[in-house]
């Protein structure tokens, strides 16, 4: 072991921040057991527009703009050698969104990708998850003033997938900051969308949509950090669950700083279990040292598939498994359409019906 | 010409003191073109008859039967007994987040009509359906139910046995919760799919206040889980008069 990877112990399952985490199904990604190979899996699926360049620079150029204290996020730094940047000219509008795809090999990767969004940059990101991987990854996302993100990772992995990650926005004045967590596919996704605030008037709009079937874990753990005054964050993650051994856990930790004054947040998790043998741990955590917010809050809520609902619809002759497909796509919608693109609705609907299609076989 | 046939049925419902009977030996023939309305006091069993003859899961079916021009309703599925013409309008409509009412009307017609509607008509078709029960068109970009005021829900109700023109409707305490223009517009919207359609109707009521807007062939006095008393419209106005409480102490 070197002397630079023993600085982050490796955990042992009873971390607070491990504790809900297969440690034996990550692969050694936790420990760095497995071998990683130097490689860059990162590419866009089309041309660039004017503006916008995807790079693979030393990572020694490009040092982390924040301090993390995820133990995979800090072996990444250590390891990688180059990392992904995709940089955002100031002033740049695009219409059509930067599509990145991952095209992982058979061994493992260690994965860090900067995107930088320049003054008053609006722009959709992109990044489509497919096929096998076992990867650890951090995305470092940096929005300058008055930049408009959307940011969209769909994990569509195949079921042998061991993803586990970081996604750190570093949000300035009057920048916003969209993103939206899909986590469909894989065996194992560990996703932790962090956000933090370096100006007054900036906004973190989080949500995220999960579907676990037999055997899935998926974790999503996020944390807003308000340290500066007069910003605005909201979080609403929505799941489903159904089959053996189906898990989902939902972290959702706000920190308002002393300091933090006008604050105003609110979070929300909803979880649907469909069947029996399904587990939702749903953990919504606020600290708050200022009293001069505008407002915090946090609700979460985890129910049975409403029979009643489907009641009514197959009294109005509509059959069972199409009834049950419409108030799941309905559970969703409510994420699903703020995506803006019919195209992206369309496959992420229809990957839910996918998903709900497993659960009668 | 339809026929929904209902013989000695009884219900029970299983709760947590184990299975409760409600219904009690049930016998009721309702033909195409007629309004039978049913009365009774609270909690004598009226929605448990409308909801066993729908198929909701809660309710057990211990004896007798129930069939539409034959055929046995309480061997078919809750869909299945919607695509063979029966229709319940429920007192408390359920509510379907991120399900709107077009899409929802839309599938349930496809299903019923066993296929899609044609785009041109339809649009025009519901349209005209949601003016004649003062609908805003914008209620059919809304979700199922949710938010809507306990008139907007029966409208909703009436709204689609308007567009899946069953053979026997099922009207459940329809009239609860309405003041009386809302009253009077759902009651024209059932007069009008009578008109149109040679609907049988079972209404279902705690007050003779709908009847005067929807005139009953029949009246059958409910209580106990069973029907104790029948007669014509003039069997109302005794009630109207006298009230529940010689067919609760009897």
């Amino acid at each position: 072991m070197s002397l630079l990877t023993s600085n982050y112990l490796t955990p042992h399952g009873r971390e607070e921040e491990w504790r809900f985490t297969p440690l034996k199904r990550l692969a050694g990604l936790h420990d760095l057991s497995l071998d990683v190979a130097d490689h860059i899996s990162i590419s866009s699926k089309a041309a660039l527009a004017a503006g916008v360049s995807l790079t693979t620079p030393d990572a020694a150029e490009f040092p982390p703009g924040y301090a993390s204290n995820d133990v995979v996020t800090n072996r990444i730094r250590q390891n990688v050698k180059k990392i992904s940047l995709l940089s955002i000219d100031k002033d740049i509008e695009l219409s059509e969104p930067i599509f990145l795809k991952r095209s992982c090999g058979n061994t493992a990767e260690l994965s860090r990708l900067v995107i930088q969004a320049g003054v008053n940059s609006r722009a959709t990101v992109i990044i489509e998850n497919n096929g096998s991987a076992q990867i650890g990854e951090e995305i470092e996302i940096s929005l300058a003033a008055g930049a408009s993100l959307n940011f969209i990772t769909l994990q569509e992995w195949d079921r042998d997938a061991v993803h586990v990650g970081q996604h750190h926005a570093i949000i300035a004045k009057d920048a916003q900051f969209t993103s939206y967590v899909v986590s469909i596919g894989g065996s194992v996704v560990r996703i932790s969308p962090t956000v933090e605030f370096t100006g007054p008037g900036a906004f973190a709009d989080l949500y995220g949509i999960y579907f676990a079937t037999d055997g899935q874990h998926l974790e999503h753990r996020i944390h807003v950090d308000h340290n500066v005054p007069n910003a605005k964050s909201r979080v609403n993650y929505k799941g489903a669950l159904a089959g053996n051994d189906a898990r989902t856990v939902w972290i959702g930790d706000v920190f308002i700083h002393k300091g933090a004054d006008g604050t105003d947040t609110y979070e929300l998790n909803r979880n649907l279990l469909l069947t029996d043998g399904a587990r939702a741990d749903s953990v919504p955590n606020l600290e708050i040292e200022t009293g001069e917010i505008i407002g915090a809050g946090h609700a979460s809520t985890t129910g049975r598939f409403d029979d009643e609902q489907l009641f009514y619809l197959q009294s109005r002759g509509i059959p069972s498994d199409i009834a049950r497909r419409l108030v799941i796509r309905g559970f969703f919608a409510e994420i699903v359409s703020k995506l803006k693109s019919e195209e992206l609705e369309e496959r992420l609907m229809g990957r839910i019906d996918d998903e709900l299609a497993k659960v009668g076989e | 010409m339809s026929v929904l046939e209902i013989k000695n049925l009884q219900v029970s419902v299983l709760t947590d003191a184990g299975n409760k009977e409600i219904l009690r030996g049930v016998d009721l023939t309702i033909r195409s073109g007629e309004t039978h309305a049913i009365m009774g006091p609270n909690g004598s069993g009226k929605s448990t008859l409308a909801y066993s003859i729908a198929g909701h899961p809660k309710y057990i079916i211990t004896e007798g039967s129930v069939t539409l021009d034959g055929a046995d309703v309480l061997e078919m599925s809750v869909d299945e007994r919607a695509k063979a013409g029966l229709f319940l309008a429920m007192q408390y409509p359920v509510e379907v987040p991120g399900v709107s009412v077009s899409n929802f009307l839309r599938t349930a017609v496809t299903a019923i009509r066993g296929e899609a509607p044609k785009v041109r008509t339809w649009v025009g078709e519901v349209k005209a359906a949601m003016a004649s029960l003062n609908m805003d068109t914008d209620f059919s970009e809304r979700n199922v139910n949710e938010g809507f005021s306990g008139g907007e829900k029966k409208r909703h109700e009436i709204l689609q046995m308007e567009l899946l023109k069953p053979k026997i409707a099922i009207l459940d305490e329809t009239d609860s919760g309405l003041d009386v223009d809302a009253l009077r517009i759902v009651s024209e919207g059932v007069n009008r799919v009578k008109a149109n359609s040679d609907l049988g109707v079972m209404l279902i009521t705690h007050y003779t206040r709908i009847l005067r807007y929807i005139k009953p062939d029949y009246v059958h006095v409910f209580a106990n889980g069973k029907i104790v008393e029948e007669g014509g419209p003039e069997l109302a106005d005794k009630l109207e008069e006298k009230g529940y409480a010689e067919y609760i102490t009897a």
